[in-house]
């Protein structure tokens, strides 16, 4: 989309952007794509004949509250007439002329199945206030105005946050909804060893699922370091990968990675703070400054890590929820599981 | 202090015109070392780098820093800004080396969100 569409929805220059604003931006340009003429024209159009006078053209937008229709000529659409016209007429003297002397043409229109970012470039272009919109087959089946496109993308705005509002809500009622003696919501994600470039996806969808699902910011973000420190572990270290699971449950959030290899020969060691055995690969991404487990251990209530050569490694990581980070639903005190 | 004029200060060019929204930014990190950043970073800092990969914007996003500037002008590869963008994370290149950077805004009043090995915030 050019930027002088989006310039002409959010104003020149100056305005200070606000959050609400800086998300929807990306959002309000791609539904200047998606929405068509047709899904934000007004179909109910008042229209002019050649022959009428100025003063009964002006009568009539008076009525409607408009400042300018289509004239047609039978079914042929013969010009605009907009106030702009009517104002040069009266500065002629010429109330009673006909509308055919002073209406605009040639008539540019829309198609309503073209996107609503191409009348903002013709908007743009032409200088125009109002297009005639047209079918296939040429016949005049409505008007688009800036303030029609405008009402429009608030509009598909307004349902798309009701509806991302709706998955929240649902999210977030997820243990309440559903009853059973004890409720838990497993997340699996296969880590591919070495894959810098999409390491931390994982933990990325594993923080934004623990929001949606109302966990307060404080405890999404201890998650998710913790995870994000052990998907790097597997990524750097683990011969073929590892599988990272989160167990979320209402009253805590246990997190595991496991992988099948080359295993850790020292575990205590590995646990010192500033101990490292990672490569120059994974030092060029950041990591390797043998802080990876020191932070998980900040970041959980339990951390648990065995491990053994050639066979592979377990961490254990375990959050318990405080009374206020609680998810609410599920029972109140759910028998020790097994795990 | 504002992002605008954090940017002002950094002699910054913005990287993500679509995610760049004028936030306040109460305090800053500098690191190059990503566990660093998760071990220290308070949330809603900016975060000050050297390092310049895709696991800088995943850790921003974990560490829930609010702005990244890259220093000595590094430029992030495409697939790092569309990450930005998608994350909603805006990103800054500033011509200007860590130590000089980090004194010019603790100058100009920007608190340290860093929190140092005893616990304590700085």
């Amino acid at each position: 989309m050019s930027n002088n569409s989006l310039q002409e929805i959010y104003g020149r220059k100056g305005r200070i952007v606000t959050d609400q604003d800086a998300r929807e931006i990306g959002r309000v340009e791609e539904l200047a794509y998606e929405l068509k003429n047709r899904d934000v024209m007004s179909r109910e159009v008042h229209t002019a004949a050649p022959q009428m006078s100025i003063s009964d053209v002006l009568m009539m937008l008076r009525k409607h509250r408009i400042s300018g229709a289509p004239v047609m000529d039978g079914e042929q659409l013969a010009g605009i007439i907009s106030m702009e016209d009517i104002v040069r007429a009266m500065s002629e003297n010429a109330l009673s002329a006909s509308v055919s002397a002073y209406m605009t043409r040639p008539v540019i229109s829309a198609h309503d199945y073209d996107s609503i970012v191409k009348s903002l470039e013709t908007f743009t272009k032409s200088g125009l206030g109002r297009l005639p919109v047209v079918d296939e087959s040429g016949k005049l089946v409505g008007m688009v105005t800036k303030g029609d496109i405008t009402r429009g993308i608030l509009l598909a705005l307004q349902k798309d946050y009701h509806d991302e509002e709706l998955r929240r809500y649902r999210a977030s009622h997820l243990f309440e909804d559903i009853t059973s003696d004890r409720t838990s919501l497993i997340l699996r994600y296969r880590i591919k060893p070495r894959d810098f470039v999409n390491g931390g996806q994982a933990s990325s969808h594993i923080k934004r699922a623990l929001l949606r699902l109302g966990a307060p910011p404080q405890l999404a973000r201890q998650c998710g370091i913790a995870v994000y420190e052990a998907e790097i572990n597997l990524i750097i270290h683990s011969t073929n990968g590892g599988i990272l699971r989160v167990q979320i449950e209402p009253h805590r959030i246990l997190m595991q990675t496991t992988d099948d290899g080359p295993g850790i020969p020292d575990v205590a060691q590995a646990l010192t703070p500033g101990w490292s055995t990672a490569s120059s690969e994974a030092r060029a991404m950041g990591f390797g400054a043998g802080m990876g487990l020191v932070n998980i251990k900040r970041c959980v209530d339990k951390m648990e890590l065995e491990s053994t050569p050639g066979k592979g490694t377990k961490l254990l990581m375990e959050i318990n929820l405080s009374a206020e980070e609680k998810f609410k639903g599920g029972a109140e005190h759910p028998e020790e599981p097994p795990v | 202090m504002h992002l605008s004029e954090i940017l002002r200060i950094a002699d910054g060019t913005i990287l993500t015109p679509s995610t760049f929204t004028d936030h306040e930014i109460r305090g800053g990190v500098g690191a190059d070392l990503m566990s660093d950043v998760l071990a220290a970073a308070r949330p809603d800092a900016v975060l000050l780098t050297g390092l310049c990969n895709p696991q800088v914007i995943r850790t921003a996003q974990m560490a829930d820093v609010r702005a990244i500037i890259f220093l000595r002008g590094k430029q992030p590869m495409p697939e790092m800004v569309e990450l930005a963008i998608q994350e909603n994370i805006p990103l800054i290149s500033s011509e200007h080396g860590m130590f000089e950077l980090c004194g010019r805004l603790y100058r100009a009043g920007l608190r340290s969100f860093e929190t140092n090995m005893n616990g304590d915030h700085e």
